[in-house]
């Protein structure tokens, strides 16, 4: 714990906690329809006492909004996020380490994936599968899993051919015990810093696809949702994108740091 | 006319994270026109820091020449403050009047250029030659440092050609301004021994012919003597002792260049002995008492029998090409290997990059399949042992790898990877695995408070320890230690090799010690084959084969071994050896048998 204790982990976990804080308290405090009470008095008004960070083109809070947001934009990006590490890192760990035919299958049903733009393939799953929270993440989880299966086929690759997993195959240590106590130890820093950015992405997949009506419904509130919605009164009202753009960035830059820290102090030889 | 370079309580920092750390301090010496100057010290000693100091190239890595000075005699008399002088000045001297070789061959040359183009280059900066003449210039530069085919050699990238052809590549880069001075930073450390002997011949000649100074950075003793007028010992950043090559060989000052002369071994020392014999490690004596006592019983402990047994062994690799992957050649890496190891005995392999030592050692464990041939171990057939019965099997044959940087998990804890292969077998848990590890710590001489660190925290010949403890672990009757000592420092190496023997002796253990130093492997085998292209060409008791060597290939590769001794120099006038054929084949290609003449009893040679 003390070496979460740099300028770089407080900050980090500070912001993280502090996300995750409102993303659980806020809907206890506030209640539901506050995020869709309509102040028509104060349609996209700048920050005053009434609305601290003023209010959209409907005139409803923006603070509210960007509390009650924080839930359903964690709780689908993260979600999303820890979908495709449970799908991709099996995945790339044995096309990497099992290699020949398996690899070949593995990877050339990846580059499948790929060649789709991620969130085209998020969209086509979101579009079968119907327009709910639950389909989200597993459109997101799903258009994602390629790219983190490409990146631990990479690692594997490389730390297994590395003496000491050949020392602990010539000691008799199983293919499953090497897996999971010398490779995987071994690519997590990649795997974390993959995890973090793809947080980032994945807050504005779930704004794309709802700005194509098939992720949040309105009038529920995410942070994706409302900068897409901000986008028609940029010129008038710029708040409408800044609040919850920097409730985004606030979010990954957290997150971002709090994945070196945890990277650093995974790792022994930093101590 | 004084001093070429003068070097005056040189102090160099460096800036790092956890405040300023000292490099180098109170070095001073001088070079003299037309010397060869060797700087010699194990890693950390400051040796590069201060030939990088003298090209002022230090700040490039993070340092600060903090004080001291540095003087450089130029070209027309006037004396140089190379410490002050500004970039521009240096640009004048690097390259030019100073040449700069580095250790590794394949990386000081940038790939994307071709020979002509790094060799022209310089020319025209420097000396403002026209393309053609430099190309000219070039061309004779390939010839001063005997290229063969110059001219086609120009037009080819530095992956065509071969590590010792590239490093007489990057030695005529260094010699194209004529410089008055060439630093030369581990020359030769990362090529074979055959081409080092042609390496350093070359240096040697090039000073003789320039009247050129040598600035000459290494670790190898025995290259010390055979290429220094004068030396510099550095330990830890500081100067230990400075003399001629003479005094520094055979009337050494100071305690630290005693125990570092005695840590070398010397090809031929063991001249008219049969069994091994352990390093002299100054103030050792109780190790040394110990090892008289072994000495006079060897045989007594040693059961006698065989522990190995392989038999026309062949491993062989595929080159996949076309668009379709399809196997095109193989490599022939082992070809029709056969040789017995006794029980507490060791069997040394011994060849030049390429040979197929460690492929044949791999092949043994089947860590690599083997394409044919029978493998017996203490009377159980290796390779017809199906994958479960071979991860039992493996408890008996253990190995040690050659970086101990790379062989241990970064990620664990010591305790735990030396417990790992006990865990595997199920020999023991709870406290009885946990005094089984102290044991094994013990026995390999680490204290017991490191089972709970992590291996970037030791030092490289500790973690070599461990390694060894590793391989320890589950009582193995088989131990293969491929090139187990070549990457550590020579005093570090001489104490892991004798710990190696004392192993040897109380637990009757068998080594496969794959290794490029015939000098070690004169220390420590009782057996040894020679490896050429994937055959073993000439095998026997060491005494034999060092002593009587009948294959052309073995008097080549003896021959070129450097010796730790000024009296006995070698490398006067230009060396060349044949250079080694590639060992890919075509598909279908049938090699004929490895068949062996007895030239005396246990000593076969290759008929060729």
């Amino acid at each position: 714990m003390k070496r979460f204790l740099t300028t770089k982990g407080v900050i980090g976990l500070t912001l993280v906690t502090v996300m995750a804080l409102i993303g659980i308290l806020a809907p206890v405090f506030i209640p539901a329809d506050a995020a869709t009470a309509m102040d028509m008095t104060a349609r996209l008004s700048p920050p005053t006492l009434k609305h601290p960070l003023g209010t959209d083109q409907l005139g409803r809070d923006l603070m509210v909004r960007v509390l009650l947001g924080a839930r359903l934009s964690l709780e689908i990006a993260v979600t999303a996020v820890l979908m495709s590490i449970l799908i991709g890192l099996p995945l790339g760990m044995v096309s990497g380490y099992v290699g020949g035919r398996v690899d070949n299958v593995l990877m050339r049903l990846v580059d499948t994936l790929l060649a789709f733009p991620a969130l085209l393939l998020a969209l086509t799953i979101s579009a079968v599968l119907g327009p709910n929270i639950q389909n989200t993440i597993i459109a997101i989880g799903v258009a994602f899993t390629p790219y983190l299966a490409r990146i631990v086929r990479g690692e594997t690759l490389r730390v297994a051919q590395m003496p000491y997993v050949e020392a602990a195959r010539a000691a008799g240590t199983t293919d499953s015990l090497i897996l999971t106590r010398h490779i995987l130890p071994n690519i997590m820093p990649a795997v974390i810093v993959q995890a973090t950015i793809s947080v980032a992405f994945a807050i504005l997949a779930e704004a794309g696809l709802s700005f194509l009506g098939l992720g949040t419904q309105p009038p529920a509130a995410s942070w994706g949702l409302m900068i897409q919605a901000s986008r028609d009164y940029l010129d008038r009202a710029p708040w409408t994108a800044l609040v919850p753009g920097a409730a985004v960035a606030l979010t990954v830059l957290g997150l971002n740091m709090f994945g070196d820290v945890l990277r650093d102090i995974l790792d022994p030889r930093t101590k | 006319m004084g001093a070429l370079v003068e070097i005056d309580h040189l102090k160099v920092d460096f800036a790092t994270d956890g405040g300023t750390v000292t490099g180098v301090e109170d070095v001073s010496f001088a070079i003299e026109p037309g010397e060869t100057l060797c700087v010699v010290g194990e890693s950390g000693s400051g040796k590069s820091v201060t030939s990088l100091s003298l090209m002022r190239l230090v700040e490039f890595g993070g340092g600060r020449i903090a004080g001291g000075s540095l003087t450089f005699q130029r070209s027309d008399g006037s004396l140089l403050d190379v410490a002050g002088a500004s970039p521009q000045v240096m640009g004048e001297i690097r390259g030019n009047e100073i040449g700069m070789i580095f250790q590794e061959p394949m990386t000081s040359l940038n790939p994307v250029f071709t020979i002509e183009r790094q060799l022209t280059d310089g020319l025209m900066l420097h000396k403002g030659l026209s393309k053609e003449a430099a190309r000219g210039r070039a061309l004779d530069l390939l010839r001063q440092v005997r290229i063969p085919e110059p001219e086609r050699r120009l037009r080819q990238y530095p992956h065509e050609l071969s590590g010792g052809m590239r490093q007489r590549v990057v030695i005529a880069m260094a010699m194209a301004c004529e410089p008055r001075l060439l630093i030369a930073d581990e020359p030769t450390t990362a090529l074979d021994v055959t081409i080092q002997a042609e390496i350093l011949a070359l240096i040697n000649r090039l000073k003789r012919e320039n009247g050129m100074a040598v600035l000459f950075i290494t670790h190898d003793m025995a290259v010390v003597a055979q290429m220094a007028d004068r030396v510099v010992v550095m330990y830890r950043g500081r100067i230990v002792e400075t003399g001629t090559v003479e005094e520094i060989f055979e009337n050494p000052r100071e305690d630290y260049t005693r125990a570092l002369l005695a840590a070398v071994p010397k090809l031929g020392e063991m001249r008219g002995t049969s069994a091994p014999e352990k390093m002299r490690l100054i103030g050792d004596e109780a190790a040394r008492a110990t090892a008289a006592a072994r000495a006079a019983e060897p045989a007594a402990r040693r059961k006698a029998g065989v522990l190995l047994q392989v038999k026309n062994l062949t491993t062989r690799f595929p080159v996949k090409g076309g668009i379709l992957r399809r196997t095109v050649a193989q490599v022939h890496a082992v070809e029709d290997v056969s040789f017995t190891l006794n029980v507490g005995e060791t069997l040394a392999l011994v060849g030049e990059s390429g040979c197929g030592k460690s492929t044949t050692g791999r092949s043994i464990l089947r860590l690599i399949e083997p394409a044919s041939g029978e493998i017996w171990i203490g009377g159980q057939d290796i390779r017809a042992l199906n994958r479960h019965d071979l991860r039992r099997a493996r408890a008996g044959m253990q190995m040690v790898f050659q970086d101990p940087f790379a062989s241990l998990n970064p990620y664990r804890r010591l305790k735990d990877q030396v417990a790992e292969p006990i865990l595997n077998f199920g020999l023991a848990r709870g406290a009885d695995l946990r005094d089984r590890v102290a044991d094994i710590f013990d026995r390999v001489r680490l204290p017991r408070e490191f089972m709970n660190r992590f291996p970037h925290e030791l030092s490289g010949g500790q973690r070599q320890r461990v390694a060894i403890a590793r391989a320890l672990a589950v009582n193995p009757r088989l131990i293969v230690a491929d090139e187990a000592v070549s990457a550590l420092d020579v005093s570090v190496q001489a104490q892991v090799l004798n710990l190696m023997m004392d192993l040897q002796a109380d637990l009757g253990l068998s080594y496969l010690f794959i290794s490029h130093d015939m000098a070690v492997v004169e220390r420590v085998a009782h057996h040894v084959g020679v490896m050429y292209l994937g055959r073993i060409v000439e095998i026997g008791p060491r005494a034999a084969v060092f002593e009587n060597p009948r294959h052309p290939y073995t008097r080549q590769l003896l021959s070129a071994v450097p010796i730790a001794d000024p009296r006995k120099r070698r490398f006067a006038d230009d060396v060349s050896f044949k250079p080694i054929a590639s060992p890919i084949f075509p598909l279908g290609h049938v090699p004929a048998p490895s068949v062996y003449d007895e030239v005396a009893p246990g000593h076969l040679v290759l008929r060729d």
